[in-house]
């Protein structure tokens, strides 16, 4: 294949974005975590609640400080790469992005510095306050950036105007179109899930390690608690998402299923080799019926193939077909992880004298990166060969900019983020390695940075 | 009523870009800095006056270009690709300075090293790059129709070179007289050291923008009465406030750093860039891709531009209300023991 600046740009937009999501899905949840211990700590005065929190403020600090500055290299993407995207989109979702910065990124940004280094600055309450500030920041982001994607993913409420442009038609079917409430909450329940899952395995490695001191098992507890609720959910706002899908995107579904038949009484496959080359699968591991049973509620239903559609309309098969199967079968252990942890708490001493449930909450503690980065690989791959679907394609949205400057980019993108992320990654898993401190005796110590220290004594 | 919407988001647009210039400015130029302090306690010093509120700053650069995005749609899809490589080096240099404010104190001595001489490398590369930016920028952008269609190496030219270094030495010189306002001691006065090199320095490479840029662009030149060699007056005249709110702006810099008072020396340095991005703007003005589309051909439609404006409307008085409520809380002098650890 050709490394033309199209194929390039894809790439590159691929694996910022990838690179991206890793941090709203950990910083989202984190965030709400955190207002929660600290509104805990308020009410009970536990010691443990506080001890937490400074243990998770710290980690939370870097994973955000690299959410923003990935998150910035997208947002002048657009423009630099799809410089055509940009032209067509923007007067319809242009309003939504602006409102993102407006609403979202500016509170965030400035109650950040009050979370980190305004503890002696600000009362108790104050503070708390400004955790929760940045928790509904990061769940404001998360909406808008969640419903542009889904007006790209399903267009409504515009008007297509005689030069070609586009025009909203009705704002509120823009910022709300029909895929939009499905793709919100199941984006949030994973980004809750990836947090709980990294706090039940720090939590667990702790106390494997040093034995069960309150602070981690408090954790721990926590995190099954969200397991418990938030990975069943998950599956039935997949499951409604996926009849979205059904719905508004069939080829897509054609490709997480690979089915290549129009027919009622679809298989479902569990394994299988989908081939667009011989327009079929090249094995499949399959369960009769199944198929038609779980997409479209009834094993008699029809459900299209992708046979359906013209080749060039087509996504592509395999990596969508394998991308859900890893999100769901990752989904699922997380029901179970919460199942078991959930039976441990209620029948026996608990959670954190089992040994193999806290290997096993370990071994989980990366899942949730990999189903979210799974399910957008589902829901953007899947969405090819449209960049908004049915009204641009990619291949005409790209920037007219040569391939050398792309592969110069991309290239310096892949080693700065290689840098970056194992920095960062190092940083965090050493904290992690360390645990939650006892608090000090004067425990009113900043968190986050020593540094913060500095401001001491400056409260005028 | 019908209000003028392009012109009303032309000015918020160009607001947006204003405040980055003067609020990230400043960290920008402690980054550049970072090299001349005197000892690694001095450098966490420097560091924690700006780490509660360099993401807000940062956040203003999000509002300029997601602005544009939404707001001209067109000149955001002409000039990014114009500006593609100095803009993508942009983006690289923020991201390791960015994450150096946290890295730093994670780092151990090599890693600590380490980090350090990427918040200055990368302050540095990224004010470059805005040089460059802001250069290609007044130089013009070939268009065919509405789209970019010159080459990839067209913003690279003496004319913006100069501009980006004069815009290193005006951040070094937020940076300074913003460190005369925070910090105490002998910090104190190495800063107003470097305030005075950075005013001198600003003032002369401002001198020499300016007179590049009139010779270098003839419409610029002729919206400021310079024809044939010769300026003529009239045309001159009612322009001259702007050079002297920079002149009076200097000398305020002037008299800040020989006092050490505050704040007063960043005010003048805010006077001397509120002059230059004035003086500039009206060199442009009305285009917005230099020198083929004007801000009117580039604009969203107008519904789009209306209801964000209503958006802004609510929402901007709040962000300017919580961000300028954060500045008063960190606003005492960063603690000389900073570095106790
Ligand atoms: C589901 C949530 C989500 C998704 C899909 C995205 N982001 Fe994001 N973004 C966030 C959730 C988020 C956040 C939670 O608000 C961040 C991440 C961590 C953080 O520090 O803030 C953030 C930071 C962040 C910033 C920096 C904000 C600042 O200066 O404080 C920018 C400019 C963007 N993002 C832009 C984008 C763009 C252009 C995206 C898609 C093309 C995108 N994000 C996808
Ligand atoms: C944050 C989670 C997201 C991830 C992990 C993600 C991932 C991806 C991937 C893997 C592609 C490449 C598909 C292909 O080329 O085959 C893509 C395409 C694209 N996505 Fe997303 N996406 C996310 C969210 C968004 C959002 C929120 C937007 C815009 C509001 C967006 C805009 C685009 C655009 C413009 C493309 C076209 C470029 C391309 O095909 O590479 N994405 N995305
Ligand atoms: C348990 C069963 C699950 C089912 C049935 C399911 C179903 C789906 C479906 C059908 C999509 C595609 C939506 C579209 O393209 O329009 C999707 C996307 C996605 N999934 Fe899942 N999912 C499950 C579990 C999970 C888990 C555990 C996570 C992460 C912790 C996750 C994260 C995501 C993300 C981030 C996306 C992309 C955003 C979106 O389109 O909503 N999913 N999922």
């Amino acid at each position: 294949m050709e490394l033309d600046a199209l194929i390039l740009s894809r790439l590159q937009f691929a694996f910022t974005i990838a690179f991206h999501i890793i941090f709203p899905s950990f910083t989202i949840g984190l965030a709400s975590y955190l207002a929660v211990l600290e509104g805990l700590w308020l009410v009970t005065r536990n010691e443990a609640f506080k001890a937490l929190y400074l243990f998770w403020v710290k980690v939370f600090a870097i994973s955000f400080g690299m959410g923003v500055v990935s998150g910035v290299v997208l947002s002048y993407q657009l423009g630099t790469n799809w410089s055509v995207f940009s032209q067509v989109a923007s007067p319809v979702i242009g309003p939504l992005l602006a409102f993102e910065v407006l609403t979202a990124f500016f509170l965030e940004a400035s109650f950040l510095g009050v979370m980190l280094f305004g503890w002696k600055k600000v009362g108790p309450r104050l503070h708390f306050a400004a955790t929760t500030l940045v928790a509904i920041g990061t769940l404001i982001s998360a909406f808008w950036i969640l419903s542009a994607n889904s007006w790209m993913q399903h267009p409504t409420g515009f008007e297509t105007l005689p030069d070609g442009t586009l025009r909203a038609a009705d704002w509120w079917k823009v910022i709300f179109s029909p895929t939009f409430p499905e793709r919100f909450a199941h984006m949030v329940l994973a980004a809750y899930l990836t947090t709980a899952l990294v706090v039940g395995a720090a939590s667990a490695w702790r106390i494997l390690k040093r034995g069960a001191d309150e602070a981690p098992c408090l954790g721990l507890r926590m995190a099954i608690g969200m397991f418990a609720i938030a990975a069943p959910l998950q599956l039935v706002v997949g499951d409604l998402s996926g009849k979205e899908v059904m719905r508004v995107q069939p080829a897509k579904l054609a490709a997480i299923e690979a089915f290549w038949e129009t027919r009622t009484e679809q298989p479902f496959h569990i394994a299988a080799w989908p081939d667009r080359a011989t327009e079929g699968n090249r094995f499949e591991i399959s369960v009769p019926k199944l198929g038609s049973l779980i997409t479209a509620g009834s094993a008699a239903a029809e459900v299209k193939g992708l046979k359906a559609f013209a080749p060039q309309d087509r996504p592509p098969v395999f990596i969508v077909f394998w991308s859900f199967r890893v999100m769901v079968g990752l989904g699922l252990l997380m029901i179970a992880l919460g199942a078991w942890g959930g039976w441990l708490m209620w029948r026996t001493r608990g959670p954190e004298y089992s040994r193999p449930f806290l290997w096993a909450a370990v071994a989980m503690g990366p899942a949730g990166f990999v189903a979210v980065i799974a399910g957008w690989i589902v829901a953007e791959v899947g969405r090819q060969p449209y960049v908004i679907y049915g009204v641009l394609r990619t291949a005409d949205a790209v920037s007219p900019v040569g391939p050398g400057q792309v592969s110069a980019s991309l290239l310096a993108f892949m080693i700065i983020y290689a840098v970056v992320f194992s920095v960062g990654a190092l940083y965090i898993l050493r904290l992690i390695g360390e645990g939650p401190e006892t608090p000090p005796e004067d425990a009113d110590e900043p968190p986050g940075n020593p540094l913060a220290a500095g401001t001491k004594g400056v409260r005028a | 009523m019908s209000l003028d919407l392009p012109l009303i988001w032309a000015a918020i647009i160009a607001t947006a870009v204003l405040l980055y210039v003067l609020l990230d400015g400043f960290d920008l130029g402690i980054g550049i800095l970072f090299p001349f302090a005197a000892s690694p306690a001095e450098r966490d010093t420097m560091m924690d006056s700006i780490a509660p509120v360099w993401d807000g700053n940062e956040t203003w650069l999000v509002l300029g270009g997601g602005g544009l995005f939404a707001a001209f749609p067109f000149a955001y899809s002409a000039l990014m690709p114009a500006l593609y490589l100095p803009v993508i080096l942009m983006l690289l240099a923020l991201i390791l300075r960015g994450v150096a404010f946290e890295f730093r104190h994670h780092g151990r001595a090599r890693g600590k090293a380490f980090w350090t001489g990427a918040f200055a490398g990368g302050s540095l590369v990224a004010t470059l790059a805005q040089g460059l930016v802001l250069g290609g920028f007044i130089q013009g952008v070939t268009l065919k129709g509405r789209d970019f269609a010159g080459g990839p190496f067209d913003w690279l030219t003496p004319y913006t070179l100069l501009v980006a270094v004069g815009l290193v030495a005006g951040y070094v010189l937020l940076g300074a007289t913003y460190l005369i306002w925070r910090t105490s001691g002998d910090l104190q006065v190495r800063a107003r050291r470097w305030a005075w090199i950075a005013a001198a320095a600003t003032a002369g490479l401002l001198a020499i923008v300016s007179v590049a840029t009139l010779l270098v662009h003839p419409r610029i030149a002729e919206r400021w009465g310079f024809v044939d060699g010769a300026f003529d007056l009239s045309a001159l005249f009612p322009l001259l406030p702007i050079p002297l709110v920079g002149l009076v702006g200097l000398a305020v810099v002037v008299l800040g750093i020989r006092r050490a008072h505050h704040a007063t020396s960043l005010g003048g340095a805010y006077l001397v860039f509120l002059s230059g991005y004035i003086g500039l703007a009206i060199g442009f003005f009305p285009y917005i891709v230099p020198y083929g589309m004007d801000f009117r051909a580039a604009a969203n439609a107008d519904n789009a531009l209306g209801l964000m404006l209503v958006g802004v409307g609510i929402l901007l008085p709040a962000v300017l209300g919580y961000t300028v409520w954060v500045y008063w809380l960190f606003r005492g002098k960063v603690g000389g023991d900073a570095g106790y650890h």
